[in-house]
């Protein structure tokens, strides 16, 4: 009667992990769609300022960024300690900003050309002066739009 | 010699490399949107007659290079500042044709005749150092954004939004057509009411 004997024990069946790359390698394809790399590495102390009376940046294809501080740490012996500006990877003086504005605004799409934003991302510890300067080169090429980039947080923040 | 078959590939690591690329992109992924204080700045060409403003008009601030406050010529503490330019835009001290009537300020004769007219006139040393700048730029800024609160709120209860976060759903991708279609006139009346009128002089070298 050994056809009909019963089959021992209750075991479960091993789960099958065979879909497990599958998933894996979905959730990765999410996350490297989803990926936007930082295109320029920091050379500059950038500990932004707080504000609470704050607009969004959203669209981040109609921002130039220009970033201001003190050379960060490696960059010290190089460039000493007066604050700098950083246009994308370089450092820059005060004459090369409406140069940049111009080629960031000529690589833009043309119906963007008149909507596009300054982002101003200056480190708390510069002096006015430093900003006034790319004040007055944005308007020479009538980049008029800016935007003063800093955190979310009370403005006593700042002052001590 | 017999003809062996291929042996067949383990995939079992397969996982682990892909585990290895997922974390690596879950860690460099940055989801965030950058939010700061936005200005225009005013064009370069020089107006060839300035208009002339009144004195009581104008607001003045001036930040020394030892980041004090001078408000109207006297020393300031910033947490004051809100609270006198709200005072200085909301006093509607004209009469006739410059009346304000929807300020509800105090009518002073010796400060400004209407929001329209008011300007607040911000001047800066060199040496001011800009987290201070930023301070005083986010305040005045709060200021405008209170009376064009309590403005909206006033003219459009039914919406139950305040000024700010209407701009901010305005400003919003997510919000449908209607809805910004519908917003758009009721924000560009509130900011006609109060328009921002901020005014920054050329750096000054000295003092």
């Amino acid at each position: 009667m050994s056809k009909f004997k019963k089959k021992k024990g209750g075991d479960l069946p091993a789960i099958s992990t065979a879909s497990l790359p599958d998933i894996v390698f979905m959730l990765l394809f999410f996350f490297m769609v989803a990926t936007v790399m930082r295109d320029s590495t920091l050379m500059v102390v950038n500990k932004l300022p707080a504000a609470d009376q704050v607009q969004k940046l959203d669209k981040k294809d109609r921002v130039m960024y220009i970033y201001a501080g003190k050379p960060s740490s490696r960059y010290l012996d190089k460039y000493g300690t007066s604050a700098k500006i950083q246009l994308n990877d370089k450092f820059a003086t005060v004459r090369d900003v409406g140069a940049f504005i111009l080629a960031e605004r000529a690589a833009k799409r043309q119906e963007l050309q008149n909507v596009l934003t300054t982002a101003l991302k200056v480190d708390s510890d510069t002096k006015m002066g430093l900003v006034q300067d790319i004040k007055q080169e944005l308007r020479k090429v009538s980049a008029l739009k800016i935007n003063y980039t800093t955190r979310l947080g009370d403005y006593t923040q700042n002052i001590n | 010699m017999a003809k062996r078959s291929a042996p067949e590939v383990n995939a079992g690591s397969m996982a682990d490399i892909a585990f290895l690329l997922l974390i690596f992109f879950l860690v460099t992924t940055t989801i965030e949107t950058d939010s700061g204080l936005n200005r225009k700045l005013p064009p370069m060409e020089d107006q060839v007659d300035p208009p002339i403003i009144r004195e009581k008009n104008i607001f003045t601030v001036v930040v020394n290079k030892n980041d004090q406050l001078l408000v109207e010529e006297e020393l300031t503490d910033i947490k004051d500042l809100r609270s006198l330019a709200v005072a200085f835009l909301d006093n509607g001290g004209g009469v006739g044709e410059e009346a304000c009537d929807y300020c509800q300020g105090e009518r002073d004769e010796s400060s400004s005749d209407n929001p329209d007219k008011a300007i607040i006139s911000l001047k800066n040393n060199r040496e001011t150092s800009y987290k201070v700048y930023i301070a005083i730029q986010n305040e005045l800024v709060a200021a405008y954004n209170e009376l064009r609160d309590r403005e909206f709120s006033r003219l459009y209860p039914s919406i139950g939004l305040n000024f700010v976060d209407a701009q901010k759903k305005y400003n919003d991708p997510r919000t449908s057509v209607n809805d910004s279609e519908d917003l758009k006139p009721k924000i560009d009346v509130v900011k006609n009411m109060f328009p921002q009128k901020l005014s920054e002089a050329e750096p000054s070298k000295t003092n």
